[in-house]
């Protein structure tokens, strides 16, 4: 019975890294660049639904509708001030301006919310479920979590392979120029990208607050890098490497601090993820890029 | 006007960037004597010599071969940490300071150069994004697996334990170094100015001279075209570790420098924060560009401190400061102003030549 509730903790926290890190590999498929600044969009988003809840007493749900606009707003905002200009510039170049960004938006909230860790209240407020006459309990968080992640990934796999945006998505990731050539509006596509992997952000932010109750200026960089990891984990640019990337590592974490030792899980998680590079250069759903001399 | 020779010219350039390092240490010696440096200042001249190196040393990795380092900070971790370990370890048995410092930097150099390799063995297989999440990683399990380490010295010998403080077993006459998350407490401060500007100037000698050597240019060809490099017989697994354990090595003795300027370090000071801040400085500094590393670690390491005046701003300032730069510097329009103005003044000097003739 605790390996199914561990089973359950880090297949929820799996879909919280997954959600992250499907924003990761959106914008690396198609602008080509590593976005630091995504994880502090996330601590943005926890922040947006903590004042609406805490301070403007909203109802839960629209609170994560506000943090989903505003980081909607931000992450294109971000786009066109910062990377745009960057397009043609080498991509360390674009690194760095990334990570510019990322400090920007950390130094921000540390001014506007200042260092204080705020407490956040969980967004779902329902009962947990108990099973098996009580001897298994899953919080209603954790059902939430998943099954938010799974819907994402169904929505986002059908804009991706049914819409006409979606078309323009894998179009632009292949080829740039010759989408362009083929009449689609490269600089839009990009920006819907970033739109819709900052409203993913948002989601993230508020669900990963719920989970870790302590938000702080620094809450989204150490999540930010795990789902990063866990998008180059999946084979980066790929959305379906992306979701197993962020259960698996979140299932490697969660077994990890059980099993093995609470200290060392990230040493673990990071290894682990060693060892699947160079097994698979590319990671798990990767595609083999193949040298022309 | 006399034409020189690629060597001279060479020759002259590694000149010029020794000078930079000799005369910012005489001015600032000068400066330290008649009593103009604040406080502030002369606490941070060590961490920018250890940054200097830093910078140097990964753009070895990032430059000159070619590759995308994210755990920079980690090889400066263990460094830092065996650096301690040894100057305190030393402490009973060589009572001069200098002696405890070169032996902490040469053992912290030689311990991160081990682990360059074991990384590097593996990792320099994959490339670009991949090889840095490599990298990423490696830094992240350094500073975790630190974060758990506890060290003392007893009568016997070293003691390294996992879980705690008690299970050592020292007693009454042994010294605890590490306390797992707490750090390394109780660190002599063994490091000085002077010592970190001989630290800077051999780092360049070493770094300066390699680039220019046949194995330099090996591992530019690696960098430049992998396969060319191949088919002429050059051995890419070779040259890239030979540049990268180097890179490494010469980090880890940055972090004993850096260790040992402190009575007390952490491991999570050498974090992912850290690694990315030393890649500030090599982009910002030019990529290849060792002397344009020199500066930027400088000027960036006393940045945040100029930036003062603006309080609680000065990182936001920073971060504005860093977006802005890079926003120029790739800025196609500005790019070919420069290129014009150095065309014009190069078609002026050539103009007076012909005339001279």
């Amino acid at each position: 019975m605790t390996f199914l509730s561990y089973l359950v903790s880090g297949l929820s926290l799996g879909s919280i890294y997954a959600i992250i890190a499907l924003g990761y590999t959106m914008v690396y498929g198609i602008a080509k660049m590593l976005n630091f600044a995504h994880g502090d969009v996330i601590m943005i988003g926890g922040y947006m639904s903590f004042v609406a809840t805490a301070h403007m007493g909203w109802p839960p749900l629209a609170s994560v509708l506000l943090a989903m606009l505003v980081c909607t707003v931000l992450g294109v905002l971000i786009e066109q001030l910062a990377y745009k200009p960057l397009r043609t510039a080498p991509s360390l170049a674009v690194l760095i301006t990334a990570i510019g960004v990322s400090y920007f938006l950390q130094n921000a909230a540390l001014l506007i919310w200042s260092s204080n860790p705020k407490s956040f209240t969980s967004v779902v407020l329902l009962p947990s479920l108990k099973l098996f006459d009580g001897q298994l309990t899953i919080s209603s968080f954790a059902l939430v979590t998943i099954l938010a992640c799974v819907a994402i990934i169904i929505g986002l796999t059908f804009i991706i392979s049914k819409t006409k945006i979606g078309k323009a998505m894998r179009a632009v990731s292949e080829d740039k120029e010759a989408a362009q050539l083929m009449g689609i509006n490269v600089n839009q596509t990009i920006s819907v990208t970033f739109a819709i992997g900052s409203a993913l952000a948002a989601i993230a932010g508020v669900l990963l607050c719920s989970a870790y109750p302590i938000l702080s200026p620094t809450t989204g960089a150490m999540p930010g890098i795990k789902a990063f990891t866990a998008a180059v984990f999946g084979g980066i640019g790929s959305i379906p490497g992306a979701f197993w990337g962020g259960l698996l590592l979140g299932l490697i974490e969660i077994f990890g601090k059980a099993y093995i030792s609470t200290q060392l899980s990230d040493a673990i998680v990071f290894s682990i993820l060693i060892l699947v590079l160079l097994v698979r250069p590319t990671g798990l759903m990767g595609r083999k890029i193949s040298e022309k001399v | 006007m006399k034409m020189t020779k690629p060597g001279q010219k060479r020759l002259i350039s590694n000149a010029i960037t020794y000078a930079i390092v000799i005369v910012a240490y005489v001015l600032i010696q000068i400066l330290d004597g008649s009593g103009n440096l604040t406080s502030s200042l002369r606490g941070q001249l060590v961490p920018i010599c250890a940054y200097i190196v830093m910078a140097v040393s990964l753009n070895l990795t990032v430059g000159v071969l070619g590759e995308l380092s994210l755990g920079h900070a980690g090889f400066m971790s263990l460094g830092a940490f065996s650096g301690v370990i040894v100057s305190l370890g030393l402490r009973d048995t060589v009572s001069a300071g200098p002696l405890r410092l070169l032996a902490a930097l040469l053992v912290g150099a030689v311990i991160a150069g081990l682990f360059g390799f074991i990384v590097g063995v593996p990792a320099l297989r994959l490339r670009g994004d991949y090889l840095a999440i490599v990298t990423l990683a490696f830094g992240e399990i350094i500073k975790n697996v630190i974060n758990t380490l506890y060290v003392g010295i007893g009568p016997d010998g070293l003691r390294i334990s996992m879980s705690d403080q008690a299970s050592l077993g020292l007693g009454e006459s042994g010294t605890v170094i590490m306390r797992g998350p707490m750090g390394a407490v109780g660190v002599d401060k063994l490091a000085s100015f002077g010592a970190g500007v001989i630290l800077v100037l051999i780092t360049l000698a070493i770094v300066l001279n390699l680039v220019h050597s046949r194995s330099g240019r090996a591992i530019m060809a690696v960098r430049d075209n992998r396969i060319a490099a191949e088919s002429v017989g050059i051995s890419i697994t070779r040259y890239k570790l030979t540049a990268f354990i180097i890179s490494a090595a010469l980090a880890g003795a940055a972090g004993a420098l850096y260790a040992l300027n402190y009575s007390t370090v952490v491991a999570r000071k050498f974090d992912f924060n850290t690694s990315i801040l030393v890649l500030v400085f090599v982009v910002l500094g030019g990529i290849g560009n060792i002397r344009g590393s020199i500066i930027a670690a400088a000027v960036l390491t006393v940045l945040p401190e100029l930036l003062r005046a603006f309080n609680d701003y000065r990182m936001l300032a920073y971060a504005v400061i860093l977006i802005l730069v890079m926003l120029t510097s790739n800025n196609d329009r500005l790019k070919q102003l420069r290129w014009r103005i150095r065309s014009y003044f190069q078609h002026s000097s050539r103009r007076q030549e012909a005339e001279h003739e």
